[in-house]
């Protein structure tokens, strides 16, 4: 795993978005401590974290709804500090929430949108047809935007983040809080628009959703930057080890100590009262396990190998625990 | 060009979806009428007395329409987030600004023309400085628009921005010469009246309507400006520190 210096440095590709020393208080809170990291042009770069890790306030500075307390933001070559508004012209933003007009209509709130970038009438008109169309609100676009469910109002604000053709999108938290249908038909219009060649800087605590979109990813924990490098060298430590997870009926007693003690090769964790999570740095003999367990009393009801994924690679970067990572999915309605 | 056209779809957007919706039109104009009937009944003279009320009602229906207005285009857009879409378009904050206070600005204006167009069938008005009168109505309009957007900047609810105007505007019917001359107040009063922008606002008036005015008409229009500009200046200075955080 690269640091965040050795990213900077190593990588020889055209920075759109570079971070240098980036920190942000609000009163004796520190929100984003000292981060520094570098978006290339064209890439679809994650910045991922628990709820509370700074995401939404690193966004806030990088698109000059807030002001860094120290530490530079160059956008396209451009200091932040001396030329906002210039860097704001090649940028798009959707907000964690969707923020258009309510008493507007999904084609008026895309035009007005255009609007504010200086598109002329004939071209923004043109514009929002064609990115209704695209976005599959073609239906919708003379109702009111208060009349729009979750999901359409999230894709109509994704519309309105690129009315003006940014060169950059930040995205934040995209698919939070919206139906599984949407938040797939979400995901595709990212893809897309990766494809297209649209740099994007997307956030999100969808650790799945990341690992399947984007190219490079920022861990961000209590405002600090932890790891950051392409999804593929991250997975590497995790994928020379295998991982299995045992669910149980009636474990008995100190059922890990029990198989520590026999297994000595393999790491137990009990997750759960009903379930032991095994690894080890060569393969796991299922059979000798299950056995054992059973010898204790215990009935093994599933045994599953585990596919490495980057949610175990957040688990030992971040030292967060996964049953943490599953409530705060459950409490803000996770969609995967 | 690129910038005018977002100047100009920002304070298109505001009238049609707030300033032009039925509930604002009756407001403007049932208010200045209940106000003028309030004032003319109070005075139990005839209706060579409109004259001496017009002033006052005028400035009045321009201060609460144009307040009344701000707490909505702009509190509750920054409570719903709406706001910030405009914050991160690239036009200058004192042009976005300009452009979300002159759908009340005009507002304003319109709403004094209610008294107007009204006394305008009951009395003689031919004595007006209307020349005076028409500028005056102007930077009233503006003055309580920037008094209502200080206002709006300086509170996160709707209904505080509400409860915030009128604890400025009720004092201010009473304390700006708008129904009774500011020289008839007590002394420990009248240094408050000179500190209210709408008091060289409706000086003016009185001054070109009925000829009564306290002080030089240049004078009026060159406080009432500093007001404008100075409630303006501090009005962006709270958005930078307290919404470009």
């Amino acid at each position: 795993m690269e640091t965040q210096e050795s990213i900077s440095s190593a990588d020889t590709r055209k920075s759109l978005i570079k971070v240098t020393k980036l920190t942000k208080r609000f009163d004796q809170v520190t929100a984003v401590n000292e981060i520094s990291f570098d978006v290339h042009r064209g890439e679809l770069f994650g910045f991922l974290g628990p709820n509370g890790a700074g995401k939404t306030t690193t966004i806030n500075m990088l698109t000059g709804l807030a002001k860094p307390d120290s530490g530079t933001i160059q956008i396209a070559g451009l200091e932040y500090a001396k030329n906002p508004k210039a860097a704001q012209h090649l940028i798009g933003v959707v907000p964690d929430e969707s923020n258009l007009y309510p008493e507007l209509s999904g084609f008026d709130n895309l035009c007005f949108c255009a609007s504010l970038y200086g598109i002329h009438k004939s071209e923004r008109r043109t514009r929002a047809k064609e990115l209704l169309e695209t976005f599959g609100l073609k239906e919708a676009a003379y109702r009111k935007f208060a009349g729009y469910s979750k999901g359409m109002k999230r894709k109509l604000t994704i519309a309105a983040g690129i009315i003006h053709h940014p060169h950059i999108l930040f995205l934040d938290e995209p698919t939070t809080g919206i139906d599984v249908a949407s938040a797939r038909q979400i995901r595709q219009l990212i893809a897309d628009l990766h494809r297209s060649g649209t740099t994007i800087f997307f956030t999100t605590h969808y650790i799945e959703e990341a690992e399947r979109l984007c190219e490079r990813i920022a861990f961000i924990v209590k405002a600090r930057i932890v790891a950051i490098d392409t999804v593929l060298n991250l997975l590497q430590p995790i994928q020379e080890r295998s991982s299995m997870l045992i669910s149980l009926s009636n474990p008995a007693d100190d059922l890990c100590g029990k198989l520590a003690t026999a297994f000595p090769h393999y790491e137990f964790q009990s997750l759960y009262p009903d379930q032991v999570r095994v690894e080890s740095a060569a393969r796991i003999s299922v059979g000798a396990l299950v056995r054992f367990i059973e010898n204790q009393g215990a009935e093994v009801t599933e045994a599953r190998l585990l596919r490495p994924s980057l949610e175990e690679v957040f688990i030992r970067v971040t030292g967060i625990e996964l049953d943490i990572m599953r409530k705060e999915k459950e409490r803000t309605g996770g969609s995967l | 060009m690129k910038r005018w056209i977002a100047f100009w779809n920002i304070m298109r957007k505001d009238i049609w979806t707030y300033y032009l919706k039925p509930p604002n039109i009756s407001w403007g104009l049932i208010f200045p009428v209940a106000w003028t009937g309030m004032f003319f009944i109070k005075s139990g003279s005839g209706l060579e007395s409109i004259v001496t009320l017009l002033p006052g009602v005028i400035a009045v229906s321009i201060l609460f329409g144009t307040t009344s207005m701000l707490a909505v285009t702009v509190t509750f857009e920054k409570k719903n987030r709406s706001f910030e879409r405009l914050l991160l378009a690239p036009i200058p904050l004192e042009l976005l600004m300009l452009a979300k206070t002159s759908g009340a600005i005009l507002f304003g204006v319109v709403n004094a023309f209610v008294p107007i167009t009204l006394a305008l069938f009951l009395t003689d008005l031919s004595q007006v400085a209307w020349m005076a009168v028409l500028p005056a109505v102007v930077m009233i309009a503006i003055a309580s628009t920037f008094l209502g957007l200080f206002i709006a900047v300086s509170v996160s609810e709707v209904f505080e921005a509400q409860t915030f105007s009128n604890f400025f505007r009720f004092p201010m019917i009473f304390l700006c010469g708008l129904f009774f001359p500011v020289e008839s107040l007590p002394v420990l009063l009248r240094p408050v009246s000179y500190m209210l922008p709408i008091t060289y606002g409706a000086d003016i008036l009185h001054g070109a309507i009925h000829g009564q005015g306290m002080l030089p008409l240049p004078l009026d229009f060159l406080i009432i400006t500093g007001f404008c500009v100075i409630l303006f200046y501090i009005s962006l200075k709270n958005i930078h520190r307290k919404w470009i955080y």
